[in-house]
């Protein structure tokens, strides 16, 4: 035990910050135009958490499984685990967390949303995901190219998914478990590797587990 | 005991260094051209290796992207033209086997390369090994390792009889960073190795206390990873201006001070600083050449990197 306590979170990280952001440049250039079909499907995503017939829950729950499977084939096994053996891992739990959309959104119609305060911040949380969040690249620093796009990378796609979960009217407590796991290994990366935007992640984390915490006595669904 | 090896490939280094057309590296040719390459024995064999060579933890994990990969290649380029001969890396370093082999057949290197690797799992060690030679893309490694003690009870008896067969050259074991420095010396005390692999600086010093002397007495090589605690030792240093005494034993920056200060440790045969860098590369391969601090220019190398 004592061995593992002198391990720092620098001590797992296996790539500079160079690589790390040289690959989201690399994959970008490599999916591009899939970019504007990603962009659409977040739009969409926004709209129907106001807006939509019966069907609505439905289609949300499809459009997040879609990125969540596409995320885990097309950047983490694909890009990410030439840099990091752990990334197949990871993108196991992508598939999982895209299963249980499917289940608990499309299968069982559970994604309702709602109009109170804490569905209003989900809503904001996913406008935060799909308009800011690409910009955080170029305001610390970095190259454009090397932006990260809800639907394409995993931070954008895992806030957006968070904030659609808070948007419900009930607390979809076991559908957090994944994307707080994830919030907390890439604010644990980005810490290693001392980037400005590492509490980020972590943040909407803490928000998330907060709100639901609000919420959950009364209206929660497992999953 | 240290030995000055006119190995250096002057005709490459000269391409190399006109290539980089910038002053200081010009400064060191002068220098290099003068100084024989500082090379020291390995105790089970007395071949000697020189005392700077080439770590890839996190440097060389660049993916499958190829300018990348080229630009690792410059690096080992710069290194071999500087008569680097070392290169370490391990399985748990990500693609860094991969970016090694590819750097080795682009340079036509692999009969200049010392390989160093390293078995880094809990079982099926052998097959392991192979990938990663198949990796490199050389017909057998010099020095396999097991990485960080992790189930060595398991992969010392398979390596020893490896290397009975003629599957590689030399065998040891890792640590770094003063982790289970109790049972690493148990193995030392026990096993037959040629080889350890520790962590030492100016900073980080526990492994003169009892581990360097007990490789001595043992006779057992020594490489020393983390030398510049993977960075930010040599990034403070590089902060203030280099001491004048730094002259006296022929160094032109703070990596080739804080490199002699472990490779003038009677004990330690070389040291594998990691860079993605070609001048970097060249900054810590002339620790290779020169003079070397004695105990009152240590002292003031560890006084100097403990006021950082």
């Amino acid at each position: 035990m004592s061995v593992w306590l002198s391990y720092t979170l620098t001590d797992f990280l296996l790539f500079t910050p160079h690589t790390y952001y040289r690959l989201f440049a690399l994959y970008n250039r490599a999916v591009w135009p899939l970019h504007l079909l990603a962009g659409a499907l977040g739009l969409a995503l926004l709209v129907l958490l106001f807006r939509g017939g019966a069907w609505r829950g439905r289609a949300i729950a499809a459009v997040l499984a879609v990125c969540w499977l596409w995320v885990a084939w097309a950047y983490l096994v694909e890009r990410y685990d030439t840099i990091n053996w752990a990334a197949r891992y990871f993108a196991i739990a992508f598939a999982v967390q895209a299963a249980l959309l499917i289940v608990s959104g499309l299968v069982l119609n559970r994604f309702t949303p709602g109009r109170d305060r804490v569905s209003r911040a989900g809503a904001a949380i996913v406008a935060f995901a799909l308009f800011v969040q690409p910009l955080l690249a170029p305001l610390t620093g970095r190259e454009w190219l090397q932006m990260e796009f809800f639907g394409i990378a995993p931070d954008p796609t895992v806030a957006a998914t968070i904030g659609v979960l808070l948007a419900m009217r009930r607390a979809h407590v076991v559908l957090l478990v994944i994307p707080l796991a994830w919030c907390a290994l890439t604010g644990a990366t980005l810490w290693a590797m001392d980037a400005a935007d590492a509490p980020l992640m972590p943040a909407i984390g803490v928000l998330a587990v907060a709100l639901t915490a609000s919420k959950a006595p009364h209206r929660a669904a497992l999953p | 005991m240290i030995k000055a090896v006119s190995m250096l490939d002057r005709r490459a280094l000269l391409t190399s260094l006109a290539a980089a057309g910038i002053g200081a590296a010009l400064s060191r040719l002068a220098s290099a051209q003068n100084a024989p390459l500082l090379t020291r024995a390995i105790p089970s064999s007395s071949e000697q290796l020189p005392l700077v060579g080439l770590g890839s933890w996190r440097t060389f994990n660049v993916g499958n992207d190829p300018e990348a990969r080229n630009a690792c290649a410059d690096v080992m380029r710069a290194f071999f033209a500087g008569g680097g001969r070392m290169i370490d890396s391990s399985p748990m370093y990500g693609s860094s086997q991969d970016t090694i082999g590819y750097g080795l057949a682009k340079l036509g290197a692999r009969d200049k390369v010392f390989s160093a690797d390293k078995v880094w799992t809990t079982s099926g060690g052998a097959a392991q090994f192979e990938t990663s030679r198949k990796k490199w893309g050389i017909a057998r490694f010099d020095l396999m390792q097991v990485h960080n003690l992790l189930s060595w009870q398991e992969h010392l008896p398979m390596l020893i009889e490896m290397k009975a067969k003629g599957r590689f050259r030399y065998f040891g074991i890792t640590t770094s960073e003063g982790r289970r420095h109790d049972e690493f010396e148990q193995v030392m005390r026990t096993q037959p190795l040629d080889f350890i692999q520790v962590t030492y600086n100016a900073l980080d010093r526990e492994v003169e206390q009892r581990i360097l002397p007990l490789a001595r007495g043992r006779h057992i090589a020594v490489i020393i990873n983390r030398p510049f605690r993977s960075g930010p030792l040599v990034r403070r240093a590089k902060r203030h201006p280099l001491p004048a005494w730094a002259a006296e034993i022929d160094c032109t920056n703070w990596a080739q001070l804080l490199l002699k200060f472990i490779v003038s440790h009677p004990a330690v045969t070389c040291a594998i600083p990691a860079t993605t860098r070609v001048d970097h590369v060249r900054e810590n391969i002339g620790a290779s050449y020169g003079r070397l601090p004695d105990d009152t220019l240590r002292k003031r190398i560890v006084a100097a990197a403990e006021s950082f």
